[in-house]
């Protein structure tokens, strides 16, 4: 059954299609002004890349902060819930997922069965999000994708004493001024959002295995800091940002419960 | 003082020197100083015998120690006063450990009590310290002795740094972001995000969707005022009450505070931001006093 999971997040929307659990394409599309014309953007380049049509999709399920902008929906999810489904079909000795998005972070428990037991979020506060990241790669002038595999190659590591993004920016800038190196600003700062999430983490349990999805799950060094903060490895899937979308399109399929 | 408010420094706020001209202070017996080293910004302040002489009010620069010693020399220009005669400075706020010539460092919030006791007299029971990077609820004694205080030093959110981002965002000059505010015909509903990263998001929509920037400033001047009432009902409000720091200045979140608390906060008679070190000044005299018995 040929079933379609579509994420609506805060900063890009992103599709899953799917059939009997084979991912059959994806599409993203960055959120701008209008949402309905994204959603349909990232409908048609999953379409297109999965080589279906609109008509051979039986079930729509929308998730996401935007999911109510999804008209062609069949049902919608929490982002709780599609992430738990998502994760636990990747990794299914995953007893905790952590997601890290644009501008929320989200620390999920689950059983053996994949059911939800407790969930922390964090909605209020740039510092434990992404932007977050972009904020102090703007403050470091390095484009956000440079910002992880430099801290990789810091060798000190420096304090970060402000929480606030606001409040670290200027703390990076002093950084600068007082002549630290980039990479360890750099590790500091994936140091710092890391101590957050985990905090966030630990209010649920911190119960092996964890699976790290989000588009920051891309980012190298918060990998590297998150590791060493929680003191275990970590489950990383190839296209954590997608996790989600997958997670709808499997429950819209029955595949994931 | 001339503005230049074409300037793209949004942010920018006057800075300022004063002093009495109608003090002799070489008549006076103690001569003391306070110095408030904040994130954003430091102040100076001389006192003779417990009087307010002369104050300074600047931009904290990257080095503390330098800015301390540049608010002490602008308060002292004009006044044929050295440091030399100062008898007992007494360093205070976020930076207080780096005031180089300071005998004492001191806690902001117990010069910031001190200091609004000497501006607001002792009928002062709640002060409302709104600085740059954070934000105190204090309650005093009639003497400006704190009996207890709440504090946020973690959030931008109802600081001085959140109405900085809003005012480079709108390109709205900040000392006129709050009088602005108030040239909306009704009160719009509040920018529903706290964090300044996200109300700014926030912002940037609503001016897409094409509200003026008058509407925008409204908007986050009743989130402003509402984050703060939080802390201070969480303090337990008594009257009366002022506010002091640079947000003390800007009328469009002062009047929102005052709404919401429906209490008025007393209007002050010297410059809000010299509070701290003003309190500063008076812990010095104090001091300098005790020093001098203990000599004899």
């Amino acid at each position: 059954m040929v079933t379609a999971g579509i994420d609506v997040g805060a900063k890009n929307v992103k599709i899953i299609i799917q059939d009997n659990g084979k991912v059959l394409g994806k599409g993203q599309v960055t959120a701008g002004f209008d949402t309905a014309s994204d959603i349909k953007e990232a409908l048609d380049a999953g379409l297109a890349e999965a080589g279906v049509t609109r008509e051979q999709v039986e079930t729509i399920y929308a998730t996401g902060a935007g999911r109510k902008e999804v008209k062609d929906a069949d049902d919608s999810y929490t982002e709780v819930g599609a992430d738990a489904a998502g994760a636990i079909y990747l990794f299914p000795s995953a007893r905790t997922v952590i997601d890290v998005g644009a501008e929320e972070g989200r620390a999920i428990k689950v059983d053996e069965k994949g059911k939800v037991v407790d969930f922390a979020i964090n909605e209020r506060c740039a510092a434990g999000a992404g932007a977050f990241t972009e904020a102090m790669a703007r403050a470091l002038e390095l484009p956000l994708t440079e910002l992880g595999p430099l801290s990789l190659t810091s060798t000190r590591a420096v304090p970060m004493n402000a929480q606030c993004a606001v409040f670290a920016e200027s703390e990076v800038v002093s950084l600068i001024h007082q002549k630290t190196p980039k990479r360890d600003i750099a590790r500091a700062v994936h140091d710092a959002m890391a101590s957050r999430i985990t905090s966030m983490a630990r209010r649920v349990g911190v119960e092996p295995e964890v699976c790290l999805i989000g588009g920051v799950a891309k980012n190298p060094g918060f990998i590297d800091s998150l590791k060493r903060d929680l003191e275990m490895e970590i489950l990383i899937p190839e296209d954590p940002e997608f996790v989600s979308a997958l997670g709808a399109a499997l429950l819209a399929a029955g595949i994931a419960n | 003082m001339a503005e230049d408010t074409s300037s793209k420094e949004y942010w920018r706020w006057t800075e300022s020197n004063w002093h009495d001209p109608d003090i002799d202070w070489k008549a006076g017996d103690i001569i003391s100083a306070g110095v408030d080293v904040g994130s954003v910004s430091s102040q100076a302040v001389i006192m003779v015998d417990g009087k307010l002489f002369a104050y300074s009010n600047m931009r904290t620069g990257s080095d503390s120690p330098k800015s301390a010693q540049d608010a002490m020399d602008w308060a002292l220009e004009g006044t044929e006063l050295t440091q030399d005669n100062i008898e007992y400075v007494v360093g205070t706020g976020y930076g207080r450990v780096n005031v180089p010539f300071s005998k004492r460092a001191i806690t902001e919030i117990a010069c910031h009590g001190r200091g609004a006791n000497y501006m607001y007299g002792p009928t002062i029971k709640t002060v409302l310290d709104m600085g740059g990077q954070d934000c105190k609820a204090i309650r005093v004694d009639e003497k400006g002795k704190v009996v207890s205080f709440l504090m946020n030093d973690k959030c931008a959110a109802g600081t001085g740094r959140g109405m900085e981002v809003f005012a480079d965002l709108l390109g709205v000059h900040i000392t006129k972001a709050g009088e602005m505010s108030l040239q909306v015909e009704e009160e719009p509903p509040m920018v529903s995000s706290t964090c300044v990263v996200f109300a700014k998001s926030e912002a940037s929509a609503l001016l897409r969707e094409g509200w003026p920037k008058e509407k925008v400033l409204a908007a986050y001047c009743l989130a402003m005022a509402h984050r703060v009432v939080g802390l201070l009902e969480r303090l337990g409000i008594e009257e009366d009450f002022a506010i002091t720091g640079g947000i003390a200045k800007n009328i469009g979140i002062v009047s929102r505070i005052e709404k919401e608390l429906g209490i008025k906060a007393l209007k002050p008679s010297i410059d809000t931001q010299i509070a701290g070190a003003l309190g500063g000044a008076l812990f010095a005299n104090a001091l300098a006093k005790k020093e001098r018995k203990k000599g004899k």
